[in-house]
């Protein structure tokens, strides 16, 4: 079996989204595990950011070009449109500034890629009208111990795209490891987002 | 000077060079026949089973021309004259050095380096290797650098070089015709650039205020323990260091500054390199921080090269590269494991 068959299912709609032999930054790249899949399906380049010692030694023994840093401080390292695609995936909501990284993904490439734990999942209204902050299999933090900061729902996300005038080009929403069609802003866990820069 | 560990493969692909900083040498690893004492400089990081793993790569260790270990320096008699070359001895650059190293290749028949790996001063050479000989490295790994001194960095050598230059003893570099040693001068030296080696972090934690004395002596002979230490480390320092060789070996440091053909850009200067790189900081290093290394990381990515960097949370300073810090020999030991790889392939 080929590395797609183990990919996570945003990952694997991203690599999708990824043109073949493109130059790809994958902010919050974790084990490498997408930065390889595009290296060895479609020949592409790339770098990494990623801040845990463990993940960043993971990568470095799987020959990943990965920065060890700290993506609220910015993605300096980088100058203007030097990528094809910028991919932010579940870290978003993890983020200080998420408008700053946005902007700054903007900055770095041409099309951008976000997936991020959709909150206006109807368990997470359930568990609200219930009087208890959400714990799911995509946000498995309690409240006082979450680095999930800047949780937001679909709609919340594609407000923010337009007002910092990105032209989103492609959605796909995910519950239980399958696409979901029907009522996606209630039903969908996971979303990933892809968009342009105006 | 040399030494070697392992052994070089049938295809010869599987060589490291390690470069020494400062105030090392060609001795790396394990210890000398009948001299438990003699462990190498770098023993932590090179050996069987280490992080760059001798039952893998053979490892080569080179002592630079000017220094005072093996290799002609000040010390060495100038066969011109029959005695020691002392002042007389030219001031040789990170480029003379690496360019030195080119022809230990070819003696030892190694048309490419799997990798050359060095620290601070070492990892200068490193990177000077993928600029001047870019098809004859595969991989640089260059751990707590710098692209080029900065002014206080150079402040810091040129405190040390006048401790020495300054000391009635040197007598203008060629002591060794007068029997002295400028000790005092290496002495001051050495604490001047021991302090620049630990974190603030790192001496409080070691020493803080602790006193010999319970109370005040009110003199200026030891009181605190950190004294205790930096003079210990001097008067080391000054039994077996050559003077003539920490002045050399100092303006190197500040000579090196590979983007000052290309004006300062350090982009275009880096340009030539072909190698895959690790790059290496930690947190607490002053003498060279992170953002030093990170100028490094930065022109590479402009100019596309495979670049991995690590930033270490290490509390020991610039000294944390010599140290034993399972995060730093975790990244080290994964990167070698990929070049292990491809060495295999």
């Amino acid at each position: 079996m080929n590395r797609s068959q183990s990919l996570r299912i945003d990952l694997q709609q991203i690599a999708d989204w990824v043109r073949p032999e493109s130059r790809v930054l994958d902010l919050g790249c974790g084990d490498g595990a997408l930065l390889a899949h595009l290296r060895e399906h479609k020949q592409c380049r790339g770098y990494g950011v990623e801040i845990s010692d463990d993940h960043v030694a993971e990568c470095v023994r799987s020959g990943i070009n990965v920065i060890q840093a700290n993506l609220d401080a910015g993605l300096r390292m980088f100058a203007n449109a030097m990528f094809d695609t910028v991919v932010l995936s579940q870290t978003l909501q993890a983020m200080h500034n998420a408008e700053g990284i946005l902007l700054e993904m903007a900055r770095v490439a041409r099309q951008g890629v976000v997936s991020f734990p959709n909150f206006g999942h109807w368990t997470h209204a359930m568990s609200l009208l219930a009087g208890r902050m959400p714990v799911t299999r995509h946000i498995p933090y309690q409240w006082y111990d979450t680095p999930n900061i800047h949780l937001c729902t679909l709609k919340d996300f594609e407000v923010l795209a337009a007002k910092l005038g990105m032209n989103i080009t492609g959605r796909a929403v995910f519950a239980n490891g399958s696409s979901v069609t029907v009522l996606p802003a209630l039903r969908a866990a996971l979303a990933v987002y892809r968009f342009e820069t105006r | 000077m040399c030494e070697s560990y392992g052994e070089l493969n049938a295809a010869r692909s599987n060589a490291v060079l390690i470069c020494h900083a400062l105030n090392a040498s060609h001795h790396v690893a394990g210890t000398h026949t009948n001299d438990p004492s003699s462990l190498g400089w770098w023993d932590n990081m090179v050996g069987p089973g280490k992080p760059v793993d001798t039952n893998r790569f053979f490892v080569v260790g080179v002592n630079n021309l000017g220094s005072c270990f093996g290799s002609t320096g000040p010390m060495s008699i100038d066969p011109a004259s029959g005695k020691p070359y002392g002042a007389s001895f030219p001031v040789v650059t990170v480029e003379d050095w690496v360019n030195t190293q080119v022809r230990l290749a070819d003696v030892l028949g190694i048309e490419r380096w799997a990798a050359v790996m060095g620290g601070s001063l070492g990892a200068m050479q490193a990177l000077s290797w993928t600029i001047q000989y870019p098809e004859r490295i595969a991989h640089c790994v260059a751990i707590a650098s710098a692209p080029k001194l900065s002014a206080q960095n150079i402040a810091f050598n040129e405190v040390a070089r006048t401790a020495i230059r300054s000391d009635p003893d040197f007598h203008g570099g060629d002591y060794y015709a007068h029997a002295t040693v400028p000790k005092r001068g290496l002495r001051v030296a050495r604490m001047i650039g021991h302090i620049t080696y630990l974190s603030g972090e790192d001496m409080a934690e070691k020493f803080g205020r602790a006193m010999r004395e319970a109370n005040y002596q009110f003199h200026y002979e030891i009181e605190f323990e950190v004294e205790r230490y930096l003079r210990y480390q001097g008067d080391k320092f000054s039994e077996y260091f050559d003077a003539n060789t920490y002045l050399l070996i100092t303006r190197a440091l500040d000579y090196f500054d590979p983007a000052k053909a290309t004006k300062g850009d350090l982009v275009a200067a880096l340009a030539p390199a072909r190698a895959k790189f690790l790059v290496a900081a930690f947190t607490t290093d002053w003498r060279f921080p992170p953002e030093r290394s990170r100028e490094i990381v930065e022109a590479l990515i402009e100019n596309g090269r495979d670049v991995a960097y690590a930033e270490i949370d290490a509390p020991h300073g610039h000294d944390a590269f010599l140290l034993d810090d399972s995060r730093y020999h975790r990244v080290v030991r994964a990167y070698f494991d990929s070049i292990a790889r491809e060495v295999q392939a």
